[in-house]
């Protein structure tokens, strides 16, 4: 087994880091800075663990560079706001608003895409027989009719972004949304929560799917870990 | 119309029909191109011609050189899918959703601005607008490109940027931080004050020069009715294959090894010449 999954049996940490206490999994990255720093979270599984529906070549890339490149731009960002509003430099907090709002979507997005891959070895692709289970039969009709839903605005969406089962938390709906770009799901209803988010950014599938979106979009389902979706689901209704 | 052959191997996103199949391996010699022709249809079953339909259709136009000609900076696998697969797709979808229109028939710079809509795209924008922005980057750039411009063109580059350096760097920028798809432009601006939905009531110390601009997905700066000079696509898929997600690398192989300065030399000249022709016009109706 790799190296990666030994480490990755303990829980995985989105290491947001707000504050003292807050687990940084890069070399000092985090401690050396007075703002609130993010990391890299690892994945909870080898890269080459969901083949061949995602390949491990994409998902090194994916996770290694992409993911890495928009927690640097992020903490580069954050720290030069630090000083911006230290210096009561407007135009320069307004200015970047657009790096912070791109790049802190990109890890936010992404570190809720890992929790939402599984290897099919260990319950990859199993559909929930628990109450969120239930309530996709009653928002949608069905999980195939769910599926087929996210598919299609998947595949319509035009450019980059992403295709999201959301919960309301209010009034505790299903819906699919689609956000454009790194634009996290929050930014389409304040209160709304994502369960499962698939990444339709060209990086996310070209190299194994070149053109064909749509190929990408029915295969990802077979390792959908439906065990978190339920689990955030649970929790927001409890 | 695409060959039914030819049809079958379209496959892409955005809501399009979908053959899930790689396109065939294209020749890699040019295909001559025809000109958008308008075909005379006889309404089946009718021996005598009482109606005909005039039915145009826009054809993907191949780039001026083979697929495999810009290797090694962008391979022949690249532009097999880009072209091949991508264009293609946008001609295909944009010829179905106009068909029996009043777009139908109309010139594809026209179909771009109708479909823009001030603002407000109608379905076939994407397609029309990508169709025309994809011709455009095929023309932009060549094998053994590169190099400096020269003439008017640096002229002008040296007057509005401080150097070509400068403006390179600035291209550079703007492409790095087109976050998502898009596209990047050097562009002429003339002093136009009529930008469609954009509230412009005053010319900008931008008029008649040379600007460095990005746009997002589809969207180009004609329909803003500037006169594009050059672009570059940073969509993923013009360099992932590649490149990878080393986009900055990407746009400085392009810049230093692709670009026909000549084309955007000739882009620019017609481009000051429409602004003076407008200018005329103006001050004739003023």
């Amino acid at each position: 087994m790799a190296l990666r999954a030994i480490f990755s049996k303990k829980t995985p940490v989105l290491a947001s880091g707000f504050g003292a206490g807050s687990r940084c999994l890069r070399s000092g990255l985090c401690q050396a800075r007075g703002v609130a720093a993010v990391a890299l979270p690892d994945l909870p599984y080898d890269y080459s663990a969901l083949e061949p529906t995602i390949s491990g070549e994409i998902m090194r890339l994916h996770h290694q560079k992409h993911h890495q490149t928009y927690v640097a731009n992020y903490n580069n960002a954050l720290e030069q706001l630090e000083t911006a509003v230290a210096k009561g430099d407007a135009p320069a907090v307004v200015r970047l608003q657009s790096a912070i709002k791109f790049n802190g979507g990109g890890h936010i997005n992404h570190s809720i895409f890992w929790k939402n891959l599984k290897p099919v070895n260990e319950g990859g692709g199993e559909p929930p027989h628990t109450s969120l289970g239930w309530a996709i039969d009653t928002c949608f009709g069905s999980m195939e009719a769910l599926v087929q839903k996210m598919n299609a605005e998947g595949a319509a969406l035009q450019g980059s972004g992403w295709v999201w089962l959301s919960l309301d938390k209010g009034s505790k709906k299903l819906t699919v949304e689609t956000t454009a770009n790194q634009d996290p799901l929050v930014s389409k209803g304040a209160n709304f929560v994502p369960l499962l988010g698939i990444d339709v950014w060209e990086h996310a599938y070209y190299l194994q799917y070149k053109n064909v979106r749509p190929d990408y979009l029915k295969n990802i389902w077979k390792v959908i870990n439906w065990k978190y979706a339920s689990e955030v689901y649970e929790k927001e209704t409890a | 119309m695409l060959l039914l052959q030819q049809a079958a191997s379209v496959a892409c996103y955005g809501g399009l029909m979908v053959i899930s199949s790689l396109p065939p391996t294209l020749s890699p010699q040019p295909l001559s191109w025809r000109k958008k022709t308008p075909k005379i249809k006889m309404k089946s079953g009718q021996c005598i011609m009482r109606r005909a339909l005039i039915i145009s259709e826009l054809e993907l136009k191949p780039p001026p050189y083979s697929l495999n000609s810009l290797e090694p900076h962008l391979s022949r696998e690249t532009l097999e899918l880009h072209w091949g697969s991508h264009h293609r797709a946008h001609v295909a979808r944009l010829n179905s959703l106009i068909a029996g229109t009043d777009l139908d028939g109309m010139g594809l710079d026209d179909i771009v601005i109708a479909t823009y809509n001030k603002g407000s795209p109608r379905a076939p924008f994407v397609h029309a607008a990508e169709v025309w922005n994809h011709d455009f980057f095929w023309q932009s750039i060549k094998p053994n490109g590169g190099g400096q411009p020269s003439g008017k063109l640096m002229e002008l580059i040296e007057r509005d940027f401080g150097s070509f350096s400068r403006m390179l760097k600035e291209f550079e920028n703007a492409a790095l931080t087109q976050f998502g798809s898009g596209w990047v432009w050097l562009a002429y601006k003339a002093n136009k004050l009529d930008v469609g939905n954009a509230v412009n009531p005053c010319p900008s110390e931008k008029d008649n020069k040379l600007i460095v601009l990005k746009s997002p997905n589809a969207v180009n700066p004609f329909v803003w009715d500037y006169s594009p000079l050059l672009c570059i696509d940073v969509w993923e898929h013009a360099y992932y294959l590649d490149y990878e997600n080393r986009r900055d690398e990407y746009v400085a192989v392009f810049l230093e090894k692709l670009v026909s300065w000549e084309v955007v030399s000739h882009r620019l000249d017609i481009a000051i010449k429409r602004a003076a022709d407008r200018a005329r016009e103006d001050e004739k109706d003023s």
